[in-house]
């Protein structure tokens, strides 16, 4: 909402400076976005009037005036190709001060000069001029042209919050500015026009609950030439609205002031009666905005006997506006309730000043006061014969009773204002209240439409009074501890463990292009936008490798050689019943496996060095097993499993993708469920045993495809008491090894608690592991 | 026997002359070995009387002790030039770099995410989460939003195609849905935050399609809009460790709370806005079945990226999300 100042103080005049009054605004909830002055700084400059215009005897282009400034008559040489005799300027007096220069008695080319000639642009009030700016003959010769043209005025653009409609308007704003300084009001003088002919239009609501109130007349002999007035077009026009003809200009000048959205038919082009109606399936409106539209059975619309002319609260049909040749109109003052309102303009993909009001609620108190505003704004600019109203009024909007107890108000704001204080603060809303044992019976006036509990009175109260005056207080409550589950790592943890083994974390968008998840994940129906912001943000991940590999690649292209990077967020997937989301650790690492440096030679990351970094993650065991997934390298990819349970996958970049994303090295991703990882346990002490344990190596020969994590857990699963440990330490093929087998050395660490182990036990333990590694792998001591 | 004392003098030369143990111990012959000077006066000592025989003794192990003296003393001086000439060879280039390996980080939202979490943590607050894929209802109805109310309009909404237009499904606008669903599922007192990523439809300089909120929200018999703004200083002041910072309130909307208000704080010597406030509406808290009569609260909604661009000096929202290697590495800590 952007207006004029000096419009606003014609209604509202408090003490209070522009910039204090811009504050007191903002500080009640009607935020001042932009407060601008319509005119640069300049001071002593005039109306003028030139009196004769000479050639200058020494240069072509120049003009000798002598110019009248009041009693004074000034000589003042002038380049303008424009300055004549008869006309009236702005008149820069020496000592003038202008955007960017000052005005001294000067000679120009040898003739005196008192003074300068200005053009709009000049005195910073237009971008552009072509010669000294003219002013109308009735301009008064001496005064002051800041004050001719009001330009001491400034603009206001205020951010309205949805619940105040009331404030779409100058009367509106007045009246909150009179709530917040109790400054009193000056509402324009609005007198019924008489009636001087005979004319009018019926029409008939068929939808009273939509229209509850409807007023119209006919004005005939309307001259839709006139010209709008200064004073109009510049509040107007500093209100942000371009002057069109007058009859547009005082439509829109009425709905400025007093917030009414008003239309004006042209009456000729209507047939037969008026009806306020919803639209038949079916129907279609050419609007002023040349758009056609198809009706839908919940469109308000006026009509003729022909069909619709204009869509209700939104804009006007096109064949039936005004123009130029119009000679009689019908002007429109109505009130179409919010609720049939609500999205309807939206659906169109319009907004208007019309709509945008009847949305959020109108005054339905003033509606008919509005239309005789119109008419007397018409009747002085246009002229015309005023035919009486056709008036429909049905049940208009209750305004319930409020109550607002006192105590509850102080419970609420944690702050005693004082019962007189509220009182009066109500008074100064405009509400009506009665006050009893503490408690307001409150009544709001037809102007406002967000005050329907208590706590709308509450926060009333609460911004008068000023949110500044409410003290910041601690909180008194119950000092009580938090819970801190130890078999849960911190949710920070994954995060630290991740980042400390070098990864950087990055953050990605959570919508990506839809390839992303056909390629890497094989998506082909992935959880889609209906408005994405971009074709490569249009459908949801169902994996995080998309975002690393697409910043692997923007870094790439700045320089950088190497990465590891990681991601915590979530991958979105269907469920039955709506959608799933999996908070997801993934990571990727690039290039070499460390920065290059003097103490190691370079080698690449390789697939063990990555599973050596999920590996410091997991408190319990995670079985890799060889299976394929779309993004990876067929040979190098891994499930991973808790148990049963699937966590996630760690491999290549398949080197197909490798080569589309044009990465000249292997990238190796890892991706599982974040809370495998934030699972932890809580320690449980077992007795150390005193006995030293016994080592066994043995180097078995299997065939190449055999699992070593297989054959460890197969040992593992029997949980013999004495086995502490089945690591591996060495892998050999070559050699010494038939072909198409390997060798693996296992060390096998024994102990007991409570004794020394006797030769005898070791031996069989030994030969139980063998035993089980021959009878499921076929394996061979070596 | 006065003429043995020669030999301490012999024997210092002697000794001062080997440069290595086995020379040494080769020197150390001529007096201490078997047929050494010392020993042969030793067994010199039978053919004197008894009466003589001590003094005699005496003088030749004066003689010896001096010269054993002499012998440990330079094979120490040996020994520690050897060790010094080792330490010497082994001698490295402290200087050079260390054997790298690379240094991670966090993300800076990240960073700001724990650094409100601890703050909050420190006085109760416990973190709640939510969906990102919200239905329409815990996104706008739960949070008195209704249909085609104005104040939809003032978050452009990401609508995911979910093939039945019967249940409309967004990507949520703000993280407020989380209280709904945590008010569901607690009984007051209440006190969490809730922090995550948020989505609207809006992409330029100073927009992101996505960014992150933090929102708080604490419930209980007697709380007041004057706690709210006492809880809010306490955070910024915290937070930023600038205990002039203030924090201005202004009147404001949220169809979900009232009086709402936005949050200013004092910056550079004028106001910068960090997010929006108020009490719980007395709707939304029906909506979850909790008493209004007798509970209140406040809620609040942060901007994690505002409140990181203010504490790191980022000036470019865009930064958060390209994920330039030498932007996000300037936050190792």
């Amino acid at each position: 909402m952007q207006f004029s100042e000096h419009w606003l103080r014609t209604m509202v005049n408090p003490a209070l400076d522009t910039h204090q009054l811009g504050h007191a605004m903002t500080m009640a909830g009607l935020e001042v976005e932009d407060l601008v002055a319509v005119a640069p700084f300049f001071q002593h400059v005039v109306v003028a009037e030139i009196l004769s215009a000479d050639k200058h005897p020494d240069a072509d282009r120049l003009q000798v005036c002598k110019v009248k400034v009041g009693e004074d008559v000034l000589q003042i040489v002038c380049g303008a190709p424009n300055a004549r005799a008869g006309l009236k300027v702005p008149c820069a007096l020496v000592g003038a001060q202008l955007p960017g220069i000052s005005i001294k008695q000067a000679k120009v080319r040898g003739v005196e000069s008192f003074g300068m000639l200005c053009s709009a642009k000049e005195l910073g009030i237009a971008t552009e001029a072509n010669g000294i700016l003219e002013l109308p003959a009735t301009a008064p010769v001496g005064q002051d042209i800041r004050a001719y043209f009001d330009l001491n005025d400034h603009t206001y653009t205020l951010k309205l919050t949805p619940n105040r409609a009331d404030c779409l308007s100058i009367l509106g704003i007045a009246r909150d500015v009179v709530a917040m300084t109790g400054a009193s009001l000056h509402v324009p003088q609005i007198v019924a026009a008489t009636v001087t002919t005979t004319e009018t239009k019926p029409v008939n609501v068929m939808a009273p609950a939509a229209c509850p109130a409807y007023f119209g007349r006919v004005i005939t002999q309307v001259n839709t030439q006139a010209a709008t007035p200064d004073w109009m077009q510049r509040r107007l026009e500093r209100s942000g609205i371009r002057s069109i003809s007058a009859l547009v200009d005082i439509t829109n000048y009425v709905l400025l002031e007093l917030g009414q959205p008003l239309h004006a038919f042209d009456l000729a082009t209507l047939q037969g009666d008026l009806q306020v109606r919803f639209a038949a399936a079916g129907e279609t409106l050419v609007l002023l905005n040349d758009n056609e539209v198809s009706l839908k059975s919940d469109d308000l619309v006026i009509a003729d006997e022909k069909g619709p002319v204009a869509l209700a609260g939104i804009m006007g049909g096109k064949p039936t506006a005004v123009s130029e040749h119009t000679q009689a109109i019908f002007l429109e003052s109505a009130f179409f309730t919010p609720e049939v309102m609500a999205g309807k303009a939206r659906r169109l993909n319009l907004s208007t000043d019309s709509s945008y009001r009847f949305e959020r609620g109108v005054d339905f108190g003033h509606t008919r006061q509005a239309l005789e505003r119109a008419t007397a704004l018409v009747l002085d600019i246009c002229g015309g014969q005023v035919g009486a109203i056709s008036a429909v009024e049905n049940t208009l909007p209750q305004r319930r009773q409020v109550s607002l107890r006192y105590a509850r108000l102080v419970s609420v704001l944690g702050i005693e204002i004082g019962i007189q204080q509220v009182g009066q603060l109500l008074n100064q809303l405009g509400f009506v209240t009665t006050e009893a044992a503490g408690v307001f019976q409150v009544s709001a006036p037809t102007f406002r439409f967000d005050i329907a509990r208590e706590e709308d009175l509450i926060e009333e109260i609460a911004r008068l009074h000023g949110y500044d005056h409410i003290p910041a207080l601690a909180p008194i409550a119950p000092l009580t501890m938090l819970s801190a589950p130890e078999a849960q790592r911190h949710d920070h943890a994954v995060r630290d463990l991740v980042s400390q083994q070098g990864y950087q974390e990055v953050v990605t968008y959570s919508f990506v292009d839809a390839s992303w998840e056909r390629d890497l994940y094989g998506n082909t129906q992935p959880i889609a936008l209906k408005n994405p912001i971009a074709s490569n943000l249009s459908v949801m991940r169902s994996g995080l490798w998309g975002g690393l590999l697409d910043t692997l690649s923007y870094n790439l292209n700045r320089q950088q050689s190497r990465a590891m990077l990681f991601e915590v967020g979530s991958r979105y997937h269907r469920h039955a019943d709506g959608y799933r989301e999996v908070l997801t650790l993934s990571g990727l690492c690039y290039g070499n496996q460390s920065p290059e440096q003097w103490g190691n030679p370079a080698r690449a990351f390789d697939f063990y060095d990555v599973k050596a970094h999920l590996e410091a993650l997991w408190l319990h065991p995670v079985n890799y097993v060889a299976e394929t997934h779309p993004a990876l390298h067929p040979g190098q990819s891994a499930r991973l499993y808790i148990g049963e349970r699937a966590i996630g996958w760690l491999g290549k970049l398949h080197p197909k993708w490798q080569q589309q994303y044009g990465f000249t090295q292997a990238c190796y991703l890892f991706e599982c469920d974040a809370d495998a990882v934030s699972a932890s346990k809580v320690p449980v002490y077992l007795e150390v045993s005193k006995f030293l344990p016994v080592r066994r190596d043995l180097a078995m020969v299997v065939a190449a495809n055999v699992s070593a994590q297989a054959m460890i857990s197969a040992v593992l699963e029997q949980q013999i008491p004495q086995v502490q440990a089945v690591k591996l330490f060495d892998v050999y093929l070559g050699k010494g090894v038939p072909e198409n087998k390997k060798s693996l050395a296992f060390l096998v660490l024994m102990q007991d608690t409570y004794k020394t182990m006797v030769d005898e036990e070791v031996e069989n333990i030994t030969q139980r592991i063998l035993e089980i590694w021959s009878t499921q792998f076929a394996a061979t001591l070596r | 026997m006065s003429d043995l004392h020669y030999l301490i003098a012999d024997a210092e030369t002697s000794f001062a002359n080997c440069l290595d143990i086995p020379a040494l111990e080769s020197a150390k012959a001529k007096y201490l070995g078997k047929s050494g000077a010392l020993t042969e006066a030793l067994k010199g000592l039978g053919k004197l009387s008894a009466e003589e025989r001590p003094a005699a003794g005496a003088a030749i192990n004066v003689v010896k002790q001096a010269v054993e003296s002499t012998l440990n003393l330079r094979r120490d001086a040996i020994l520690a030039a050897a060790q010094a000439q080792q330490l010497a060879s082994e001698t490295i280039d402290v200087t050079l770099p260390a054997r790298a390996q690379s240094l991670g980080s966090l993300h800076p939202v990240t960073l700001t995410l724990r650094r409100v979490e601890a703050l909050f943590h420190s006085i109760g607050f416990s973190v709640a989460n939510g969906p990102e894929i919200e239905t329409d209802f815990y996104n706008f109805t739960a949070l008195n939003i209704p249909d085609n109310h104005p104040a939809r309009a003032m978050h452009d909404t990401f609508y995911v195609d979910h093939g039945d237009d019967a249940m409309a499904y967004v990507l949520r606008t703000h993280t407020s849905p989380v209280q709904v669903h945590y008010m569901q599922n607690n009984t007051p007192p209440l006190k969490i935050i809730a922090p995550g990523r948020v989505y609207r439809v809006d992409s330029d300089a100073t927009h992101s399609p996505m960014f992150h909120q933090v929102e708080g929200l604490w419930v209980d018999e007697s709380i007041s809009f004057a706690n709210l703004k006492g809880v809010i200083q306490d955070f910024l002041q915290r937070f930023f460790e600038r205990d002039d910072l203030t924090v201005r309130f202004r009147p404001s909307f949220f169809p979900f709370t009232e009086p709402s208000a936005e949050m200013d704080m004092s910056w550079n010597g004028g106001w910068l806005e960090i997010g929006g406030c108020g009490m719980v509406h007395p709707e939304v808290l029906q909506h979850v079945n909790i008493d209004s009569e007798r509970y209140r609260g406040f809620a609040f909604g942060l901007g994690v990226e505002r409140l990181a661009m203010l504490r790191y000096g980022v000036n470019d929202l865009r930064h958060f999300f390209n994920n330039d290697l030498r932007f996000l590495q300037q936050f190792i800590k």
